[in-house]
């Protein structure tokens, strides 16, 4: 039937100028930018002189590492602090203290990340609200700084990641069953040994959605360890940023962002084969 | 545990007493934000100086410039809205497109393409933007070798930016409106046809009423994403800047109350598109 082979052209139209000409071919090109070296102006050669860039130069593949190590370590304590309230909202709460919980717990999402940064740099720089405070409680006698350190980096990047954590725990243990935890509870278990072997395993694909999602955005998080960290921060993408946009140095920015997607790639990889799920099911659910 | 079971007196209060510590985490840098903008100071810090409305009505005769009287903020507002609108108007009509495409349609290559629509949520923002940019450029450069044609659209400036937050925002709208065109009952539209109606009736008057929930959703999560993008948009961004990079851009100088201002003005914004929302889902699901 050609009526139908053009509605289909013409819906198909649309979605492979998005995928090939947005996401493929954009994809493809930063590979083979990251392939070549100039040898004359104007002309280049294939080469692995970027890659190699980054093995010799410590700077680079020790911002690398600890970008990554920082990401994993803030989405362990995302799921950490998520998970108690996730619980309280699908098993302990009612009613309307229930979905006012919820609705709080999305709120400040609504709001640009911009802003919410901001909230933090008033709350703990040198001359903010935090530092103000404690001299008042006589618990330090000057002003402490409190930005441009890891540990405000990680609460940083906690605090923006969290509702991607909330929201699918919430959807994954609101579909386990009480009787379940009751009949284990009948059967002499505690809460350690229910927790370990009735709801972890149950509620594993959300985790897993949720903690796929969280080192995704952290490991590409820009605003918040550049303004939180200022110089110290030592993030993996303003690498990228200063050789892209700053240096012009296309190729071994591309490098740089080659090797990004590689890892995060391949921790999603893992994170799926790890608790055997598949992607589209895991995508869907977050 | 759950309700039904025992809990002892210390896990109910340690409950609440972690939702309250778990929100006010959740809010403090919000409510700070806030309450700074109408500090009577030259800068959003402690302590307070008395309330004062400056930082949004402020002019140069005031010494102040306020919110609406800071053009490059203002403008910077606007270029987020223009910006913002595009991108929802390109995502919601590709996202129907593809809506359509993943569950009617059938065609080769289907399970690859639909794998494919998710993978722009698992590249980071900032790897979406240097690759579009890096594209885009070796577009420009092939036009100008071969035709001598100088197509300004390009080279990182709007366009630019509308296309690489569109890249991933209509994933997201692809997922919204296919999950419920999936729950629709096609024999709603055979009884329509049986009953003489053609293709474009059954579409206008069966189909599209039923997505409308999706379709407005998919618009305001499109809408609020573009305007809160920063990655991507920071590698693409030309002589105009949107709102978060103005605002990125403020922050790292030093910035006065009006950015208070300008985002108190934005969660006031924010939370109003959140209530209409949530007032229209409640009367459809009515």
């Amino acid at each position: 039937m050609p009526h139908k082979r053009l509605l289909l052209g013409l819906l198909l139209a649309p979605a492979l100028l998005w995928l090939f000409g947005l996401i493929v071919l954009p994809h493809v090109d930063l590979a083979i930018l990251s392939l070549r070296a100039r040898v004359a102006p104007g002309e280049y050669a294939p080469s692995l002189r970027q890659y190699g860039t980054f093995i010799e130069e410590p700077l680079y593949w020790h911002t690398f590492v600890r970008t990554a190590v920082m990401s994993m370590l803030a989405t362990a304590f995302t799921l950490l602090l998520a998970f108690p309230i996730a619980w309280t909202i699908a098993k302990i709460a009612r009613g309307r203290a229930r979905s006012l919980m919820f609705v709080l717990c999305l709120i400040p999402f609504w709001v640009s990340e911009t802003v919410r940064t901001l909230g933090w740099m008033i709350l703990l720089r040198e001359s903010g609200v935090l530092p103000a405070l404690l001299v008042q409680l006589g618990l330090t006698d000057q002003p402490i700084e409190m930005l441009y350190r890891d540990a405000t980096i990680m609460v940083g990047l906690v605090y923006t990641s969290m509702l991607f954590m909330v929201v699918p725990l919430i959807g994954a243990l609101e579909s386990l069953d009480d009787t379940l935890i009751e009949a284990a509870y009948d059967l002499g278990g505690n809460g350690w040994s229910i927790l370990r072997q009735i709801i972890i395993p149950h509620a594993a694909p959300g985790i897993v959605a949720g903690c796929i999602v969280v080192f995704m955005l952290t490991l590409g998080n820009y605003l918040t360890p550049t303004l939180l960290g200022g110089k110290n921060s030592l993030w993996f993408t303003e690498q990228i940023y200063t050789q892209f946009i700053t240096r012009f140095n296309w190729e071994q920015g591309a490098a740089f962002g080659f090797l990004l997607l590689i890892l995060s790639t391949a921790i999603v990889w893992a994170g799926l084969k790890l608790s055997g799920q598949r992607f589209g099911d895991v995508m869907r659910r977050a | 545990m759950i309700p039904s079971l025992p809990r002892p007196a210390w896990l109910r209060a340690g409950t609440v007493f972690y939702a309250v510590l778990f929100f006010a985490f959740l809010f403090l840098p919000l409510a700070v934000v806030a309450v700074f903008a109408f500090n009577d100071a030259p800068y959003p810090a402690p302590p307070w100086r008395g309330f004062t409305l400056d930082w949004f009505f402020g002019n140069a005769s005031a010494q102040r410039i306020g919110l609406f009287a800071d053009g490059p903020v203002l403008a910077s507002l606007w270029t987020s809205v223009v910006v913002a609108s595009w991108v929802t108007l390109l995502s919601v009509l590709v996202g129907t497109a593809n809506a359509f495409l993943l569950e009617r349609a059938d065609f080769r290559g289907k399970a690859a393409v639909s794998l494919l629509m998710l993978a722009p949520l698992v590249i980071p923002g900032v790897i979406l933007g240097i690759s579009i940019l890096a594209f885009a450029s070796r577009l420009a450069q092939f036009a100008d070798d071969m035709w001598g044609l100088e197509l300004e659209f390009l080279r990182p400036g709007l366009p630019l930016v509308v296309l690489g937050q569109f890249s991933y925002i209509v994933s997201i709208a692809t997922l919204t409106i296919a999950a419920r065109l999936k729950r629709f009952d096609r024999t709603l539209e055979d009884a329509a046809y049986n009953l003489g109606a053609s293709r474009g009736a059954v579409l206008r008057t069966i189909t599209l009423p039923y997505l409308a929930p999706a379709l407005i959703g998919s618009a305001a999560i499109s809408f609020l994403m573009s305007f809160e993008n920063f990655n991507t948009t920071l590698m693409l961004v030309g002589s105009d800047p949107p709102l978060t990079v103005m605002m990125y851009g403020r922050m790292r100088e030093g910035a006065t109350p009006v950015l208070n201002a300008v985002s108190l003005f934005l969660m006031i914004a924010s939370a109003a598109i959140a209530f209409v929302l949530m007032r229209g889902a409640r009367s459809t699901q009515a």
